[in-house]
């Protein structure tokens, strides 16, 4: 839990993602910061829509530009540059190398058609100037790493070989092969059941140790969060709401919606035998219909006229931040 | 992998049979002899005709005649010619056509549908697709006509350079740019607009999958991931697209023989069928047949190249 406060590998700031639809520009990831510590898992939190997924596509500038871009003011700083205003080739020197990312459909991010070694091969190949055979030697160690049975065995086999949790494990010893600074991890273990998804998350947890990487959660499981995170930002319709320590999220909630996403968390044990389990009501709101105020007003038990009226600023108080008018304080 | 390519060929075989038998009495519902000779026709030169063939024979006889491939039968219309003597004198023309034509309408239309799908919905795909459109919405004959009167009759008047034949044939690699090159352009030309079109579907569909953004966030480039990652995943439909259009090589293009006057198998056929001539019909609807069979064989067994997923057992 303890991060060190050295520099921050990565900092985002007032990152904008828009994007172009028939119906006009929407903006799907509005004015977000950040900082990344080298060491540390900062966990992205939020529903389904609300740009998690887009933030950390935009990191990575993996939008298709045709249909998407970032506004001028967003800044990416990684390594002294500005992703945001790198070239592509630029980019592609930082993808797989530096940032490396992995994604929430296992089954499917692997491409079906090559050899295991021949994905792992690429990165490698790309970015390091190993030979063939000393490619091969490290994609076998990678795969022995993410504790991948029989690595000689498997590096020559195709995807549809493998389980779901093996083609995990593949992906992250591919995305860990070049020992980036950063990891970014799109929901990893959704698709995976929860004995894997345990295994995944501690297979996760030891590699960072190990390797100092930086980790990037994106989930919307807070008991993962919990699990494996030190810092924990909470999005929702595209903003920032809250970050603050997984201690402090959990313990003492200073937005309505952290709270309410706690507490639909099915907890066990004989006192909650027969309750009914909290949800929040309605859903996040589109894109073109965002309210003028606070945009979880609808939803919110506190709403209040001001509210409706003002948009609360991301406000800074002790280390940690939220936008709400009416924080919870003390209380958890 | 050979025994399954054994185990399809012995699968085929009844298929192959049933094919043949079905031909052989759709061929035989009007008289051969008779529609050939026309209604003046004396016995004797029916039955002469008729023996010529083995159409007297029985039945049973004839359906063994024709699955032995025996193509030493005589044509009817050409008095002494062999079929398989025309076989061969055809299948070059016709070949010296048709294969340059896939092979460059393959390779051009594949590499426009990656760049268009890679592109899409920016101008550059627009362009490309309503190129495509406007040149598969011409008619072959338009491109044939204007192809012969500009390319060969205008260029060779006006401007005096004797690029290319309007018609005609001479074999070797030498004579092959004056004959062959204008069809073979008119012929991609004419393919290029629906095969485009068609590629460009397939590949857009895997440019949206997972595997690419993968690929993208491993730093590969743009060159890497359209003709390695993309197209290795979009062969399936490719070579089914283009193997079914195999025994057409082999049949040689009907219009563009006829018009060029290139004496390949279209037009052998063509003649054949404009003069009745039984024998020569018979002989290419079985090879035609038999193309169309191992053609299926080899597009599995091409499958099963390509994708690791396809299995041969």
């Amino acid at each position: 839990m303890s991060t060190t406060k050295t520099q921050p590998v990565l900092q985002v700031k007032n990152l904008s993602t828009c994007f172009k639809t028939d119906n006009g520009i929407v903006t799907a990831v509005d004015d977000v910061s950040f900082d990344l510590y080298p060491g540390e898992t900062l966990g992205i939190v939020g529903e389904s829509g609300c740009g998690k997924t887009v933030t950390s596509k935009s990191i990575m500038r993996l939008l298709p530009d045709h249909i998407s871009f970032q506004k001028p003011e967003s800044q990416v700083l990684f390594g002294g540059r500005n992703l945001c205003q790198a070239s592509p080739r630029e980019m592609r020197k930082v993808r797989g190398d530096r940032i490396a990312m992995i994604f929430q459909e296992p089954m499917t991010s692997l491409n079906p058609v090559f050899r295991i070694g021949w994905q792992l091969d690429e990165a490698l190949e790309y970015h390091t100037n190993l030979d063939k055979a000393a490619r091969r030697d490290r994609a076998i160690e990678m795969l022995r790493l993410v504790e991948m049975p029989e690595p000689e065995r498997r590096i020559d086999e195709y995807p549809h070989q493998l389980s779901g949790g093996m083609r995990q494990r593949v992906m992250i010893a591919m995305a860990l092969c070049c020992e980036p600074d950063i990891l970014i991890a799109d929901e990893p273990t959704t698709a995976l059941d929860v004995t894997i998804q345990a295994q995944i998350l501690d297979l996760m947890n030891g590699l960072k140790e190990k390797l100092n990487t930086a980790i990037m959660l994106i989930t919307h499981d807070l008991g993962v969060v919990a699990q494996v995170c030190d810092r924990v930002m909470v999005m929702y319709a595209g903003r920032v709401i809250e970050s603050a320590t997984v201690r402090e999220v959990f313990h003492s909630p200073q937005h309505p919606y952290t709270r309410a996403l706690l507490q639909s968390i099915p907890k066990s044990g004989a006192r909650q035998h027969g309750r009914r389990l909290p949800t929040i009501p309605g859903i996040v709101p589109g894109l073109f219909e965002l309210p003028d105020g606070c945009r979880f007003q609808d939803r919110c038990e506190l709403k209040e006229q001001r509210c409706v009226d003002e948009e609360p600023a991301l406000e800074l108080h002790d280390e940690r931040s939220y936008r709400c008018h009416f924080p919870l304080g003390g209380q958890a | 992998m050979w025994t399954y390519v054994a185990r399809k060929l012995l699968y085929n075989i009844p298929v192959y049979l049933g094919i043949i038998l079905f031909l052989m009495l759709a061929l035989r519902v009007n008289d051969p002899a008779y529609a050939f000779l026309g209604k003046n026709a004396t016995a004797t030169d029916l039955a002469d005709i008729k023996a010529k063939l083995g159409l007297d024979q029985p039945f049973f006889y004839q359906y063994l005649e024709v699955l032995s491939f025996n193509f030493d039968v005589e044509s009817w219309a050409n008095e002494g010619l062999k079929v398989s003597e025309m076989l061969k004198r055809s299948i070059v023309p016709s070949l010296s056509i048709t294969l340059p034509a896939l092979t460059l309408t393959s390779i051009i239309s594949i590499t426009i549908a990656i760049i268009s799908a890679y592109f899409r919905g920016r101008p550059v795909d627009r362009t490309l697709m309503v190129v495509a459109v406007v040149g598969m919405s011409v008619s072959f004959l338009v491109y044939i006509v204007f192809g012969q009167y500009w390319g060969a009759y205008l260029l060779t008047r006006d401007v005096g350079i004797d690029a290319f034949a309007i018609g005609g044939f001479e074999p070797g690699l030498k004579n092959w740019p004056y004959y062959c090159l204008l069809p073979v352009l008119i012929s991609v030309i004419v393919s290029m607009g629906y095969d485009t079109r068609f590629y460009r579907s397939v590949m857009v569909e895997e440019s949206g999958r997972d595997y690419i953004t993968t690929a993208v966030a491993k730093g590969a480039n743009k060159r890497k991931v359209m003709f390695v990652h993309m197209l290795k995943n979009a062969m399936i439909p490719i070579i089914t697209r283009i193997m079914t259009t195999l025994p057409f090589l082999i049949m040689g293009s009907l219009l563009l023989e006829v018009y060029f006057n290139i004496p390949g198998m279209g037009r052998v056929l063509f003649k054949a069928i404009q003069e009745q001539d039984f024998p020569v019909i018979q002989s290419f609807v079985t090879i035609f047949a038999a193309l169309f069979i191992l053609s299926n064989i080899l597009t599995d067994v091409l499958y099963a190249l390509v994708d690791p997923r396809v299995r041969l057992s």
